[in-house]
């Protein structure tokens, strides 16, 4: 703590700014760092991928057929098995994500057992995904079995739950992948809403509107954005997700509609078969790396898009 | 307090200098998974022997154990799939392959009730395929008389990640069946035409495990550690062999070895033969510049073609005909 009193030495004071001087070279030179190292790995994965560029084009991506030991390589369905086992996981996650971050942030229970609810659902994020597609063998195969079963014979002319059932699915990817996100969409998604200005809620009940009312027609509106940002960080990640995919989604590169069957995904695919791949199929792998990047920059991108359209429209009752 | 502290330091530094002035060679090894449990016991038992010399075997995969040999980032690699001549061809020092151990494929099956299954040379084909799609089929059942087959679907399982194991078996599926051949060929991995993906040995021991009226291909090993029923096979005799130690040496005791030790037992004719049985070998250069490192990974091989065998049978690996390990070591005997 510098004495008030004294006169500052002109030195000192020089060698505070060089100081400030030096931590400002180091904040550039983090930052630089950063953006190279995106820049890097994304030309090291085209430059890798490449031969296969050349020789699939734009085939790669919309050809079905993955077969190593004939040189022949599609993507397709690890695409599709991407997209969909990722949407699944959000369409289960979201409503409850969303019901967890209200019921948080509202006065239900006394606050340590809210408290206490909350860090067990961020717990959940600290649980290693290998863990995660250990439990999902022991304890949700099984019962996505049982009930891939009756679905399969109850709704089976739905091509979603067409049979035969296997426990290593679509929908047991899905179903792990959902809990696995569900702490990034609560924690965001309550933050949002302890957020909302206190005025607003005493407002819309001066108005006469019911503690429900007041939820759903002011509080999660002038909300928004931190819940679809939270919707969103959630889909990157269950996007990008491996290991428990990996162990669990029954890793087939055929096509079917149905939930109940194995599919692919292209971190899964990646997390499988590099180890052991040789020659064009190594850049296969790495286009494949490629497209994965490009879809999670997209639906970051689709993110930030949606977040300033929000913030925009709900600035005016901020 | 410091004096405990500098006692532990002290006696530390006594142990650091100590292992390093024994440790005097390190040799560096990379490859295939399946060969690593018996490698990695070689490596501890010959290094009781040995205080001086340590292996460190890693089980990186075939495929990247080949990678890094080719990179000469390794003393010696291990693969399953041996070395093509193309890979050789890239090796500036050249390549001794010399087959180290073996191992037998078994199908394994959950299938309640049976404890007891005899799949034909057709039938096994069928069932990867995806063409015998009930375990109640009449032409499985014509093999298994008094055998109760339940009305159960046939649900496959192989491994989705790219290995040894899956060369092996399609390579087999490839010789004894043209259309197998034509439709999905063989190679570390390759697109099943049905069944669901576990990763590992592991992956595909639990899909069998948890459902009922699974089959999959595992190692003998594996498969008999963890206490999996595995089907009785045709062979190209048409005898039913079930996969034990007895049979797997059989199969290997008849393979005629080439000049470059690569060979693989796709289509075994002996009565007794186990059909699916496979070397796995080890690489090394055909000329090393260290002479120490060259006198001890050479007395190292030496030590688990001959006392190392003897770890085979309780690791779930076949041991080496004598006539194989002769071979190996006249062709270990050439490096320099």
């Amino acid at each position: 703590m510098p004495d008030a009193t004294k006169p500052v030495n002109p030195d000192e004071i020089q060698e505070f700014r060089v100081g400030t001087d030096f931590f400002r070279i180091l904040c550039w030179v983090a930052a630089a760092a950063a953006v190279a190292t995106l820049a890097w790995i994304i030309a090291e994965i085209v430059q890798s991928s490449w031969p296969a560029m050349q020789k699939f084009g734009f085939d790669f991506l919309t050809s079905s057929s993955w077969q190593p030991n004939r040189d022949r390589f599609g993507v397709a369905p690890f695409i599709i098995g991407t997209v969909v086992s990722s949407f699944v996981a959000i369409l289960l996650a979201c409503p409850l994500g969303i019901a967890i971050a209200i019921f948080l942030s509202e006065d239900f229970l006394p606050l340590p057992a809210r408290q206490t609810v909350r860090f067990v659902v961020e717990m959940l994020a600290a649980i290693p995904s290998v863990v995660y597609g250990l439990w999902g063998i022991f304890v949700v195969i099984p019962i996505i079995q049982v009930f891939g079963t009756w679905a399969a014979e109850h709704w089976g002319n739905i091509p979603l739950f067409a049979g035969p059932a296997y426990g290593n699915s679509m929908l047991t990817a899905s179903v792990v992948l959902a809990i696995m996100i569900l702490p990034t969409i609560t924690s965001i998604s309550r933050s949002a809403l302890v957020a909302v200005p206190k005025t607003l809620r005493e407002g819309a009940y001066a108005l006469g509107a019911t503690r429900w009312e007041a939820i759903l027609g002011v509080i999660l509106p002038s909300a928004a954005p931190g819940v679809v940002a939270g919707t969103i960080l959630g889909l990157g990640r269950a996007m990008g997700e491996t290991m428990a995919v990996a162990m669990l989604i029954g890793n087939s590169s055929r096509l079917t509609w149905s939930l109940l069957s194995p599919a692919g995904t292209l971190a899964g695919l990646l997390a499988n078969q590099f180890g052991e791949a040789e020659g064009l199929q190594i850049s296969s792998l790495m286009y494949a790396a490629l497209i994965l990047v490009v879809l999670t920059l997209c639906v970051n991108m689709a993110g930030e898009w949606v977040l300033r359209y929000f913030q925009k429209k709900t600035a005016g009752i901020r | 307090m410091t004096t405990t502290l500098q006692k532990g330091i002290l006696a530390f530094s006594v142990f650091a200098m100590a292992t390093a002035a024994q440790a005097e060679v390190s040799l560096s090894g990379a490859g295939a998974s399946f060969p690593a449990p018996l490698y990695q016991r070689w490596s501890v038992e010959y290094n009781k022997l040995h205080p001086d010399v340590q292996v460190n075997y890693q089980s990186v995969g075939s495929g990247a154990g080949v990678k890094n040999f080719g990179q000469g980032v390794v003393d010696f690699a291990a693969s399953d799939a041996a070395m093509s001549d193309e890979e050789i061809a890239k090796v500036a020092k050249g390549v001794v392959m010399i087959p180290a151990t073996a191992g037998s494929i078994v199908l394994a099956y959950n299938l309640p009730g049976v404890t007891e299954l005899k799949l034909s040379r057709d039938n096994y084909v069928n069932i990867f395929l995806g063409k015998l799609t009930k375990w109640n089929d009449p032409v499985i059942a014509k093999d298994n008389p008094g055998v109760k087959l339940p009305n159960l679907p046939i649900n496959v399982a192989y491994r989705s990640d790219g290995s040894g194991t899956t060369f092996v078996f399609t390579k087999h599926l490839s010789a004894i069946s043209k259309i197998w051949d034509d439709e999905v060929g063989s190679d570390k991995s390759v697109t099943f035409p049905v069944g669901v993906g576990g990763k590992g040995n592991e992956g595909v021991t639990a899909l069998i495990k948890q459902s009922p009226g699974t089959i999959g291909y595992v190692e003998y090993g594996y498969a008999h550690g963890n206490g999996l029923a595995s089907a009785s096979l045709q062979n190209k005799s048409g005898a039913f062999v079930a996969p034990t130690a007895e049979s797997g040496a059989a199969t290997l005791a008849s393979v005629e070895l080439p000049d470059n030790l690569r060979i693989w037992p796709t289509d075994p004719a002996g009565a007794g033969d186990y059909p699916i049985a496979t070397f796995t070998w080890l690489l090394l250069y055909k000329s090393y510049d260290d002479a120490a490192k060259l006198k001890a990974l050479k007395d190292f091989v030496t030590y688990g073609l001959t006392d190392g065998q003897k770890f085979s049978a309780e690791l779930g690996y076949i041991p080496l005909p004598a006539a194989v390990v002769e071979k190996g070591k006249a062709a270990l005997a050439t490096i320099k």
